[in-house]
């Protein structure tokens, strides 16, 4: 049953297929599963860390860190790897402790001293950026042979698209990330949170350890990315990846997610981060456009879609329904 | 009081006390099985910092809350809501961006594995809410259905999460009268269930409507609880208002009314207040009489264009006027001091002589900057007048007592030399002295030839004042009293009126 509170994930939904039929359209060589493995390849990162932006943006709140986060991710993984002989595998685990760990901390300052998470997460961005320039200020390749072994890891189609471990890890991460939002109780707290924090709080949500956890994975999530980040380039930079939060904001908004917190889908975030990707990739095929058009497109749709929303919450306001079913017996 | 029955929740000796404050006294409160106990009181009586109390939002300074014979201690609103205290409030405290059946269950979800089980979540609030005489989606969103509907969702959470004492903290104040039965079926069936319920409102024939038993606060201290089959309105009104009423014999002095000023037709906003009409002469003070939430200040606002009214006009000297906003007003030579000093009148870290300066220079427009010498002037000559005390015209406004925040208020808008002043609550938080300075002046503009409007909740100081009284009661104007008719107990007779005629057709 269709209700009105997923049409912005639904239209999210169709403009995304109306914009792949208009690409293959325009180069029928666009329908072809190398494209559809490229872009879960070429957006993998984006798409992990835009899942933690989702739970942060449905809490009400915003997340500026995480571009930085992953910088930092992949400059520690290049130098623990080059300096130390511990397994990537190992190295994978301590920076999702310290990322979850540094997002949850943000998280307590965001609750405890009730600061605006603008600011927390802006000084956040500060720090995590700054840490990775102590690491390391030149760009760092990672040579390790099971780097190797994981990036030659891919299920190759019949028709020749090569669906990277990468790819796949953002798939399972949206998936996980639908369960853990609309499933469980920890995600139902996140949108009351989103909802009204006074409301919530007299419902008896424990505002402090949701907030905590909203942030730590948000956080935990810009790590994973990082980690991917660092298999997709092989290497760890500090001026990497400069912006992404914006990135990860825009796919959250334009996958139909209010900015205000308390409406919206993670899966919807799915479709946002493919739209986002499918208009680079018509670009690249387009061959004469400036990439800079990727950023006009994903502009005017931002509007686009804060416009819809908008519209839709003054539409639900117009149209409460008054006493549908009173059988009060009296 | 001799009950057989053991209350669910005796409170004793609860006290609490603010800095500078006593903000309860001593208050003792029972509540019986499958009975509905109004509490009631004025602003400021105590009410909701009794309900905090109760439910552990605060923390008391002295007393013991007994449930079920045992003594508790709720540190939360979640801890209490746990022992069996559940609470609405007013505004419904739900989400709206979730689905009913999510408002119902939020943290106790039934979950497998923790996971959500949606089909069985909805299933079993369907059956819930039917109870309640819903018939609803509980899969749609909260925000879908009207206020009424929420509120009752808000009640069966309440009453599903806690089960033996249901607060009810004004669930009517928003709804229109068909809402109100909706609710008050919802309440007779809880009440059949044996809970014991807490109903505040300030509508009394609500009160009358539902209510068993009420206890009155007045002034952090219960005055009085009593069965209210035993009492009528009048009664409970006078409890609540507690003054002497025996009607004094004012002096009044009949000066002269002059020439019709203003004249108010079928003025109305809906929802706010009915359409009602006023004529004002010159050299006169109309006081608004009426309980809280009765339209007092509403009405003030519509007239003064802080709320644009949606029906009716206004006629000044005979002339149509058009009042959108509260510019128009005072381009007419209206004034409106409000109710809210602190929030609605003063710019507290503005200087004294800013604020007396304001309304002046607004209307001036900012363009054209009164001289310094020239605002020098007006401000002290008001000081000197009003005998506002200050150190000095520069320091914040509030810094200053109730009582010369009022008169510096009054001033500011003395210095636009309005033909119509009105004043919502002037006397409300000033000390006896200031208040007899302020009653004084009303005099005296009044016979300046001024016309005033003034509401207020003291009687004997509208009594004393006024040459005619408007009386209020539900948002709408029930009744004028004019010359002997004006005394402290036809305005309190005035204002139970139809709590009465409601019982006596019951």
């Amino acid at each position: 049953m269709i209700r009105s509170t997923h049409l912005p994930l639904i239209i999210t939904l169709a403009t995304f297929v109306l914009a792949f039929a208009l690409c293959g359209y325009a180069y029928p060589s666009m329908l072809s599963t190398r494209v559809v493995a490229n872009l879960l390849t070429d957006n993998a990162f984006l798409g992990i860390a835009a899942v933690g932006m989702t739970f942060v943006i449905l809490s009400g709140g915003i997340d500026l860190s995480i571009g930085s986060v992953i910088a930092f991710t992949g400059v520690f993984l290049a130098v623990i790897l080059r300096e130390t002989s511990i397994h990537p595998l190992m190295a994978f685990a301590l920076v999702l402790v310290i990322t979850t760990a540094f997002g949850g901390a943000m998280g307590a300052l965001i609750h405890y001293l009730e600061m605006p998470p603008f600011i927390v997460t802006l000084a956040g961005m500060f720090l995590a950026r700054g840490a990775a320039y102590v690491l390391s200020t030149e760009s760092v390749p990672i040579t390790h042979e099971f780097y190797d072994v994981l990036q030659d890891l891919y299920w190759k189609a019949p028709s020749g698209g090569r669906f990277r471990l990468i790819g796949g890890v953002m798939v399972l991460t949206f998936l996980v990330g639908i369960i853990v939002a609309h499933r469980t109780r920890f995600g139902q707290n996140v949108y009351a949170l989103g909802g009204g924090q006074q409301a919530a709080r007299l419902m008896g949500v424990p505002l402090a350890s949701t907030t905590i956890g909203i942030y730590a994975i948000s956080g935990g999530l810009a790590g994973l990315s990082g980690i991917v980040f660092s298999l997709y380039t092989s290497a760890g930079y500090s001026l990497a990846t400069v912006g992404v939060e914006l990135d990860a904001i825009a796919a959250v908004v334009i996958g139909g997610t209010l900015l205000t917190g308390g409406y919206g889908f993670v899966a919807g975030t799915f479709f946002g981060i493919l739209i986002m990707g499918l208009i680079q990739t018509y670009i690249v095929f387009d061959g004469t456009l400036s990439s800079w058009w990727t950023k006009i497109v994903i502009g005017g749709l931002l509007f686009a879609f804060i416009l819809l929303q908008k519209g839709l919450t003054w539409a639900t306001q117009a149209r409460q329904r008054t006493v549908t079913g009173s059988a009060a017996p009296s | 009081m001799t009950d057989d029955i053991r209350p669910v929740l005796h409170a004793q000796g609860i006290s609490k006390f603010f800095p500078g404050t006593i903000a309860l006294d001593d208050v003792e409160l029972r509540l019986y099985p499958g009975e509905v106990h109004a509490l009631l009181g004025e602003n400021g009586a105590g009410k909701s910092t009794l309900i905090k109390c109760l439910t552990g939002a605060y923390q008391r300074d002295g007393g013991t809350i007994t449930l079920d014979g045992q003594e508790v201690n709720p540190q939360s609103t979640a801890a209490s809501q746990k022992l069996g205290i559940g609470t609405v409030y007013q505004e419904v405290n739900l989400l709206p961006n979730l689905t009913v059946a999510e408002n119902l269950f939020l943290g106790r979800q039934p979950v497998r594995y923790g996971i959500v089980s949606r089909r069985k979540m909805n299933a079993s609030a369907r059956a819930t809410l039917s109870g309640y005489g819903l018939d609803i989606d509980p899969a749609e969103p909260l925000s879908a259905y009207s206020v009424a509907i929420q509120q009752v969702v808000a009640i069966a959470r309440a009453v599903e999460m806690s089960g033996k004492v249901l607060i009810l903290d004004e669930p009517t104040a928003s709804l229109d009268r068909d809402e109100v039965q909706l609710l008050f079926s919802v309440i007779r069936q809880l009440k059949a269930r044996g809970l014991a319920i807490v109903f505040i409102t300030h509508f009394l024939d609500q009160v009358f409507d539902i209510s068993d038993r009420a206890t009155v606060l007045r002034n952090g201290r219960v005055v009085g609880t009593r069965l209210l089959q035993d009492v009528t309105p009048k009664d409970v009104v006078t409890l609540m208002l507690g003054r002497q009423l025996e009607a004094r014999v004012q002096e009044r002095k009949t000066g002269a009314v002059g020439k019709t000023l203003i004249e108010i037709q079928n003025l109305s906003k809906r929802g706010m207040i009915e359409p009602f009409s006023l004529e004002l002469h010159e050299g006169e003070v109309v006081g608004l009489a009426g309980l809280l939430g009765s339209g007092r200040t509403e009405t003030a606002n519509l007239i003064f264009g802080v709320v644009q009214a949606d029906g009716g006009k206004i006629k000044l000297r005979g002339q149509d006027i058009t009042i959108n906003r509260p510019r128009d007003a005072v381009a007419h030579r209206f004034a409106l001091c409000p109710e809210d000093r602190k929030t609605e009148g003063i710019v507290g870290d503005l200087s004294v002589r800013d604020n007396i300066i304001l309304a002046l220079q607004a209307r001036q427009g900012w363009m054209r900057p009164i001289p310094r010498a020239k605002i020098n002037e007006i401000a002290e000559s008001y000081v000197r007048a009003l005998d506002i005390r200050l150190a000095s015209l520069d320091m914040p406004i509030r810094l200053l007592s109730g009582g010369n925040q009022q008169k510096a208020l009054l001033a500011r808008w003395l210095a636009t030399n309005p033909e119509f002043l009105i004043l919502d609550e002037p006397t409300r938080g000033i000390d006896v002295g200031a208040h007899a300075e302020i009653i004084a002046l009303i005099e005296q503009l009044r016979e300046d030839g001024m016309a005033l409007l003034v509401a207020s909740s003291e009687l004997e100081e509208l009594v004393a004042y006024s040459t005619r009284v408007v009386v209020l009661r539900d948002r709408r104007q029930v009744s004028e009293l004019t010359g002997d008719q004006i005394t402290p107990d036809n305005i309190v007779r005035a204002i139970a009126d139809e709590a009465a005629a409601t019982v006596e057709t019951a």
